[in-house]
């Protein structure tokens, strides 16, 4: 970060020349400045605490194997699907979504150290927003061992390196999207227990969806349920980029569903913060 | 801002509390408070757990609104005027509001950068602190590596990080150590003699407030019961106390005393009766003689001291302070008594 800060900008009141007051109150930089510091600071919370990220790495590697490994033939049995790239969006999804800093948001709530925040000028809305920034650099860095892990089972981009790109994008986007939820609950209840237990939103949305198999394989309420995920039509804009190519209609789907889980999650997370920054 | 504007505002004091009312529902928290602290003054917030202490610590730091009433902190009305109120005052409020996988300088510089002080300025203040609250070498290891003592010094140094004009320090040492305890003292001292830093210290030690304090403030049941310095307090007790203790008929000891001659007020607490007296080696004979009297009762021990701001706090409160961690603050208030054994 090279932003350099200059204390002459706004409010004249707050500059501390004043006799009597120490040389203390200082205006603020911007918004930009609050949130990369908070963003930065979270990142570097994240590399300290592996242990809240490894099963972010395990379980998308983990699911990718077992279910090459037991379904394979069985799926490509029909002819016409490429199994290892009809699952590396899975592992992709399993790797981004549920992964957030809300566990070291509450844990800040917990001790006060929130409270510490709020007392500085901090502009309110990055305390949230700089979170989903490191959140969004996690999740594009947790694609990426998935991604090499694709490459080594042989599956290939018809999109090319753009479409590598707009692949990751997507990915990272939707992951941020969901983080609204676990914030949400941070910020709502202040109780880290119940953020923890927020990791169980991970199944419906990952599970009841086209995680196995194609949808037109789907049959009765998991089809039903299937066409109702956002997730669904994430995987199948994914899965175009990896097999399919520059599907427009696809794409769009992905993109607006991505963006309306977006709009709730992070909506709620936002009323969520106005009441937490609120004073009582 | 005009020249009259910022006149007024060195002369205003630093905190000016009226009419200061919290509610929780239905529940009245502070009653009706007035508090003046003034420019360059230590002022200590006594009280016991429940009294209203944190509520009205969290009103004068913008953290809770007042139900009603006017707060205003450096010149600025705490709930119009937060933003600025906040750009004045420093606070450690609680043990451990800290975050345990950053370093100590990794928070003291985030604390800047919120702050926006500019780079360079952050790199002096960051190093003035950690020689200020003498962290050394630790200043780079991990907070979750800290004392209780360093934690809380570090604490302290994030308070300080944009100089501000008033410093709320809450239950400051509470859980440390002797040594730990004395060393945040120098450090509130020298903020105060060398920076002008305004101090609001609240404590359940009554050591503390004592050697800090130039003036207090008691609250009790959401209300302030008593306010001066530490001496004009003591002296409302009386010149001297003598201190009974006794077994058995400790209400019709405490009758007996009451009708002497040179006693003042008699306080209970438990088998403990506290009389202020004028001059205690010439009451503590009568006292004695008059205790022996009584049938059913046996005296332990009578002593004479003068008083102490937990008599204060017993004569405003109706009981004592002392908590669990008082023995180790008040380690050498022990040495005052005359003790006469009975």
């Amino acid at each position: 970060m090279s932003a350099s800060v200059s204390t002459s900008t706004g409010d004249v009141g707050s500059t501390g020349t004043r006799p009597g007051m120490g040389p203390a109150a200082r205006s603020r930089k911007g918004f930009a400045l609050d949130l990369a510091t908070v963003a930065r600071r979270s990142l570097r919370g994240a590399l300290r605490e592996p242990e809240a990220v490894i099963p972010a790495l395990v379980i998308p590697v983990f699911f990718f194997l077992v279910n090459v490994g037991a379904l394979e033939k069985v799926a490509e049995a029909g002819g016409g699907l490429d199994y290892r790239a009809f699952q590396l969006p899975v592992a992709v999804i399993f790797a981004v979504t549920g992964v957030s800093r809300a566990n070291a948001l509450v844990a800040d709530i917990a001790t006060g150290y929130f409270e510490r925040l709020l007392l500085t000028p901090v502009n309110r809305l990055a305390l949230l927003l700089g979170l989903m920034v490191a959140d969004f650099a996690l999740v594009v860095a947790l694609c990426l061992p998935v991604l090499v892990l694709g490459a080594v089972a042989g599956v290939t981009f018809v999109t090319g390196l753009p479409g590598l790109l707009a692949f990751v994008l997507l990915a990272g986007a939707w992951g941020v999207a969901f983080t609204g939820l676990p914030y949400t609950i941070a910020l709502r209840t202040g109780n880290p227990a119940a953020v923890a237990a927020s990791f169980v939103l991970f199944f419906p949305f990952a599970f009841l969806t086209t995680a196995f198999v194609p949808a037109e394989a789907l049959s009765g309420w998991l089809a039903q349920v299937a066409r109702f995920n956002p997730v669904t039509y994430v995987l199948a804009a994914l899965r175009a980029l990896v097999s399919d190519g520059w599907n427009a209609p696809v794409l769009a789907q992905g993109v607006v569903a991505t963006a309306m889980v977006a709009t709730l999650s992070i909506g709620l997370a936002l009323l969520a913060l106005q009441r937490r920054v609120r004073t009582p | 801002m005009n020249v009259h504007a910022s006149q007024q505002l060195v002369n205003d004091p630093a905190i000016d509390v009226s009419g200061l009312v919290r509610r929780y529902g239905d529940i009245v928290a502070v009653r009706g408070i007035d508090l003046a602290v003034a420019r360059g003054e230590i002022h200590g917030f006594l009280g016991p757990n429940g009294a209203g202490k944190t509520t009205v610590v969290r009103i004068l730091c913008t953290l809770l609104r007042p139900t009603e009433g006017e707060v205003r902190v450096a010149g600025f009305d705490v709930v119009r005027d937060a933003g600025r109120v906040r750009l004045r005052i420093g606070a450690a409020l609680q043990e451990a509001a800290l975050d345990p996988v950053q370093t100590g300088r990794e928070l003291l510089e985030l604390q800047a950068r919120l702050f926006a002080l500019p780079r360079a300025i952050a790199r002096r203040r960051v190093g003035e602190l950690a020689e200020l609250v003498d962290l050394g070498d630790a200043l780079d290891r991990r907070v979750k590596t800290y004392s209780g003592g360093m934690r809380r010094r570090l604490d302290l140094a994030l308070a300080l990080i944009h100089e501000p004009a008033i410093l709320f320090l809450d239950e400051p040492t509470t859980g440390l150590d002797p040594a730990s305890r004395r060393q945040v003292w120098n450090e509130v001292r020298r903020l105060n003699e060398e920076r002008g830093v305004t101090i609001f210290l609240t404590t359940q030690y009554l050591e503390e407030a004592d050697q800090l304090a130039h003036r207090l403030s008691v609250i009790a049941g959401g209300e302030i019961v008593a306010a001066g310095s530490p001496e004009e307090l003591k002296r409302g007790i009386g010149r001297d106390v003598v201190v009974a203790r006794v077994e058995g008929r400790v209400e019709a000891a405490q009758r007996a005393v009451a009708g002497l001659r040179d006693v003042g007020r008699v306080e209970r607490s438990g088998s403990e009766l506290t009389l202020a007296v004028t001059d205690g080696p010439a009451a503590v004979v009568g006292v004695a003689t008059a205790l022996a009297a009584l049938d059913g009762l046996t005296v332990r021990e009578i002593s004479v001291r003068r008083p102490s701001l937990d008599d204060v706090f017993l004569h405003v409160t109706g009981e004592r302070i002392r908590s669990d961690a008082e023995g180790t603050a008040g380690d050498d208030a022990g040495t005052e008594n005359e003790g006469i054994a009975a």
